[in-house]
């Protein structure tokens, strides 16, 4: 039976599985020991629970629990590894190369680095999002300590090449940090065969509980080591000081556990079914893919419907469909998806696009219903719409003077 | 956001919307707004010998609060004198609407494209455009 309403932003963030849900439940109640207190039973508990659940999160990327330390999330993780980085490393140099379709928290970060005296380079991205090897070792210089690149983008799912990325940073003696929240729990991800020195996750994208994520900082060839942001009683090898979220961590553990599980079967569905929804949609007239179609994560699709816009659209069944548009007419900027225009995007498709995030739980009744209602309000809004009459007239909406707005 | 319930009427229900025949000396079409923004609309007026509005159609590009504005704009215009028409101010729209701060710009954009709309009318029918004030919200 159909399942109302659809959700289908899970790139915002996903459900936490129920048997994530069960496995943290005693640690709120019966185990709530501080894992830091050393000298009774209750923080022996919660010690242990942390222990094993290091070792759920360790497993699932290829480290070794002792690389990987815990946070609040993926902001403070990208936080932690760009300014831990920037300050333990700075005899060697100030530089950090990035590019421009980070995640926000990977673009401020260097935004603040370079008020500290930083130098940071904003690689930019081809049309398919994809960062050029070539420009990115052009631009390591003999200042260069950290490269920053994504996994794989949040708007529009593209994967960038990570090994050759790693290899250039090893042959440079550059560290190389990655921002892996959409990756990591969806495709295979390995620390060791992937090169990464540093790199972000966190638990509220892998049906894991909010508020918890982890820096995995490598131990062997090389030791890597940033300095604590915040400071305290020393926890996480002080490199993250502060009392550990047991029931988060323990959550994130169990969800790592189910994504490796799970991975296999939840790709091949999801990604049947992203398929199905993409082909379908694009069977509208002038309806596009946005990023690379080939390196894209398995559960993301970005679409541009031409000639309406992507607010207007969504209202046509947001009551029964969630997901989001790059079209940013409700912020204050009227700014679209600084992404979509880094992929050489006019704005007018920028506010034309859907993102549809798939998940564990997308059932293929949804994915139908999706794609009826989609379907029947591009149809409806576009009979409403002045570019569309124009396109049909065979006007060029480029050689039309818009009034300046 | 939650839109209003009027918005979100408007937007299920548009009213008026549709084509006029531009090149009919009686008609007046407004086309505001530009893509790379979000919001284009155009909105066109028929006019009877005694400059009362007898038809007017829109076509809009844009969210739901544009898409109403557009939408109200065109049933407060039918039947009203070229006059009475002017009058027609952007926060009247906000109000019946019920529109949230970020959503003013729409409004604007509906009266900018009367404002338009009368004037194109005027220039084909031998009379001079009126000057308006820049918007100031846009």
């Amino acid at each position: 039976m159909l399942k109302l309403p659809v959700y289908l932003d899970n790139n915002a963030t996903t459900p936490m599985d129920p048997r994530v849900l069960e496995s943290m439940l005693p640690y709120f109640t019966e185990h709530f020991g501080n894992a830091a207190s050393r000298n009774h039973s209750f923080g022996w508990e919660a010690e242990e629970a942390v222990d094993y659940a290091r070792e759920q999160v360790a497993k699932l990327i290829g480290a070794d629990p002792k690389e990987i330390i815990f946070t609040s999330g993926a902001t403070e993780a990208d936080n932690l590894a760009i300014k831990g980085v920037f300050e333990m490393y700075a005899s060697k140099g100030n530089h950090i190369i990035t590019a421009t379709t980070e995640h926000k928290a990977v673009l401020d970060t260097c935004k603040h680095i370079e008020k500290l005296g930083g130098e940071v380079t904003y690689l930019e991205v081809d049309a398919e999002g994809l960062i050029d090897l070539k420009e990115l070792e052009a631009a390591i210089r003999p200042t260069t300590i950290l490269i920053a690149i994504m996994y794989a983008n949040n708007e529009i799912g593209t994967i960038q090449p990570i090994r050759e990325i790693s290899a250039l940073a090893k042959k440079h003696g550059v560290l190389f940090f990655t921002d892996a929240v959409q990756a990591v729990g969806k495709i295979p991800v390995d620390v060791n065969q992937d090169g990464i020195d540093l790199m972000a996750f966190t638990g509220h994208k892998i049906y894991g509980p909010k508020g918890v994520g982890a820096l995995y900082v490598r131990r062997k060839n090389p030791r890597v080591k940033v300095t604590a942001q915040i400071d305290g009683g020393g926890h996480e090898r002080a490199m993250r000081s502060g009392t550990l979220n047991v029931p988060g961590i323990v959550g994130f553990g169990k969800a790592c556990e189910l994504c490796m599980i799970d991975m296999v079967e939840d790709t091949a569905k999801i990604s049947k079914l992203r398929d199905k929804l993409e082909s379908s949609l694009l069977k509208l007239e002038e309806a596009y893919v946005n990023g690379s179609r080939e390196h894209r994560l398995p559960h993301v699709s970005n679409i541009s419907f031409k000639y309406v816009e992507g607010e207007g659209l969504m209202m046509g069944f947001n009551k029964n469909i969630a997901l989001s548009s790059g079209s940013a007419c409700t912020s204050a900027s009227l700014e679209p998806s600084y992404v979509l225009k880094a992929l050489g995007l006019g704005d007018d498709l920028a506010h034309s696009s859907l993102r549809f995030g798939l998940g564990r739980f997308t059932t293929e009744d949804q994915i139908d219903y999706t794609i009826e209602q989609v379907s029947s309000t591009v149809l409806k809004l576009r009979e409403m719409s002045p570019l569309w009459e124009m396109f049909k007239e065979g006007i060029d909406l480029n050689k039309i003077e818009w009034a300046a707005h | 956001m939650a839109y209003s319930e009027k918005v979100i009427d408007h937007y299920s229900n548009p009213k008026n919307v549709g084509t006029l025949d531009k090149s009919q000396k009686n008609v007046g079409t407004g086309l505001v707004g530009a893509p790379e923004c979000g919001d284009v609309m155009r909105l066109q007026i028929q006019v009877d010998d005694s400059g009362i509005i007898t038809d007017a159609k829109f076509k809009t590009f844009g969210c739901g609060s544009a898409i109403a504005s557009s939408s109200l704009a065109t049933e407060w215009l039918k039947g009203k004198s070229l006059d009475d028409a002017l009058k027609i101010d952007n926060m009247d729209i906000v109000e019946e609407l019920n529109l949230p701060p970020v959503k003013i710009h729409c409004s604007v954009l509906a009266e900018d494209a009367i404002k338009s709309a009368i004037n194109d009318y005027r220039v084909k029918n031998g009379l001079e455009q009126i000057k308006f004030q820049e918007s100031l919200v846009h």
